[in-house]
């Protein structure tokens, strides 16, 4: 099974040379900390920057500098900043290669769920509804099981959703999984120490799994 | 020339009347236009309906006027930063359209540019969609979103002229510029007010005519929401 920072790490193996990225809150930020060895990525952050470089030294913060997290950063050679509307023209259409995010819930046909639990969470969804309606790519970061151990990848959304027919790849602290474009979950590699039985257990939309599912390799 | 300078944030937002509706500009704490925040909060007008990305935090920002009570509704994208906000939002105190960010970006762009509305696959099939004309083009669904109308605006940036040409500092620049396009009224607030003709026209962001006053800004405080650095080697 995968800490969150093992999530980040598979999903890392997926950015390509000179891709464009987006990275959302949480989970997805900690992919920029395994970006591989040769591999040339652009962040984006959608308030206004691409280019995104690593936090600042202690002292050398800038009020003006903040990632879409609100976090200091810094820029890098390179780096270009821009309003929110040119950030979001950008999005939608679609020179960012691939979107990065976290959600709540995930269904077999791509729908996404990951802004609103009525009644309890009103935060907003900043601009993950532009990201996956926009995307070309999109991975999403998730948990396969919350802590009473009920799947979070669902024939059908339960939570107000995000997007609709969106999500093509979801990596959990359980699996990797492509989802069908005829619908469906399809296995395609186990985390270390992970039975298919389990993940099928842990998995209430359909699931396409053969009889051996490679282990996933991190490094 | 023409002169837009006032003497400062008083004089900047003094016909602001209750029930008005502002756009205010900043993401998160970044790029807020604090000095007029803080006249609001002592002029003390009411039934606002407030435009912007967030809705500060608590004891800061747009947080001050919801302290005040002096919010009506806010439309924003992200509010998760403000349990005053959660608490009179849940217990029905104060209206709340969210909406997502590109949307708000691209209305207030709309209104800048003239255009009564905007086509956009942003909520597509969600609760944002509800109730809105839906589009198909080339196979696509899009949502028909209207341009914002602003009694007033209300932006910061980095520095500014007698003229009103804006120019703003790095990510302190955000939804400031789009802002500056849309408000019958577009009051901006500046760190440095600088001569005419001391800024490279080639350089502007926000050109003049957007702009109806500006003042020099006192005593920022860019607050930073969440610090995070790394160590030195």
């Amino acid at each position: 099974m995968l800490d969150k920072n093992g999530i980040a790490q598979r999903i890392a193996k997926e950015l390509k040379n000179n891709y464009y990225v987006n990275l959302g809150i949480g989970i997805p930020t900690l992919v920029a900390n395994y970006i591989p060895k040769g591999v040339n990525v652009v962040l984006q952050s959608e308030n206004g920057l691409l280019g995104m470089g690593p936090f600042p030294f202690e002292g050398e913060e800038d009020a003006d500098l903040i990632n879409a997290g609100k976090q200091t950063i810094t820029t890098l050679a390179g780096s270009s900043v821009f309003d929110s509307a040119l950030s979001f023209g950008m999005i939608r259409s679609q020179k960012i290669d691939l979107t990065i995010l976290g959600a709540m819930e995930v269904s077999e046909n791509g729908d996404i769920a990951n802004w609103k639990i009525p009644g309890k969470m009103v935060k907003g969804m900043g601009g993950a509804m532009d990201l996956v309606a926009s995307a070309k790519n999109i991975i999403v970061a998730m948990q396969h099981i919350n802590k009473a151990g009920e799947s979070k990848l669902l024939p059908k959304c339960t939570l107000p959703l995000t997007g609709v027919n969106c999500i093509k790849k979801v990596v959990t602290e359980l699996a990797v999984l492509d989802i069908l474009p005829e619908g469906g979950f399809k296995l395609l590699e186990r985390a270390p120490g992970v039975s298919v039985d389990f993940i099928k257990k842990s998995t209430l939309g359909k699931l396409f799994a053969d009889d051996n599912v490679p282990e996933m390799i991190l490094d | 020339m023409i002169n837009k300078v006032v003497a400062n944030a008083q004089e900047a937002i003094k016909d602001i009347e209750d029930g008005n509706t502002l756009m205010l500009g900043g993401f998160g704490l970044c790029g807020i236009p604090e000095n007029s925040i803080a006249e609001l909060v002592k002029k003390g007008v009411k039934n606002l309906t407030c435009i912007s990305n967030n809705a500060g935090v608590d004891g800061f920002g747009i947080g001050l006027m919801l302290e005040k009570k002096q919010v009506k509704k806010m439309i924003s994208s992200y509010v998760g930063e403000n349990a005053e906000f959660e608490r009179q939002l849940l217990s029905g105190e104060l209206e709340v359209e969210l909406i997502p960010q590109g949307t708000l970006a691209t209305r207030c762009m709309a209104a800048g540019y003239g255009m009564p509305a905007i086509f956009t696959p942003a909520g597509v099939g969600t609760e944002v969609a509800e109730g809105k004309e839906v589009r198909n083009f080339k196979g696509k669904d899009y949502l028909m979103e209207y341009a914002f109308e602003a009694d007033f605006a209300i932006v910061k940036a980095w520095k500014g002229d007698a003229e009103g040409n804006l120019i703003y500092k790095s990510t302190a620049r955000n939804f400031n510029p789009v802002m500056a396009m849309a408000g019958k009224i577009t009051i901006a607030e500046v760190e440095e007010l600088v001569e005419v003709g001391t800024l490279d026209p080639d350089k502007i962001h926000t050109p003049g005519i957007y702009v109806h006053r500006i003042f020099q800004g006192v005593d920022y405080q860019k607050r930073i929401e969440n610090k995070t650095v790394r160590a030195k080697k």
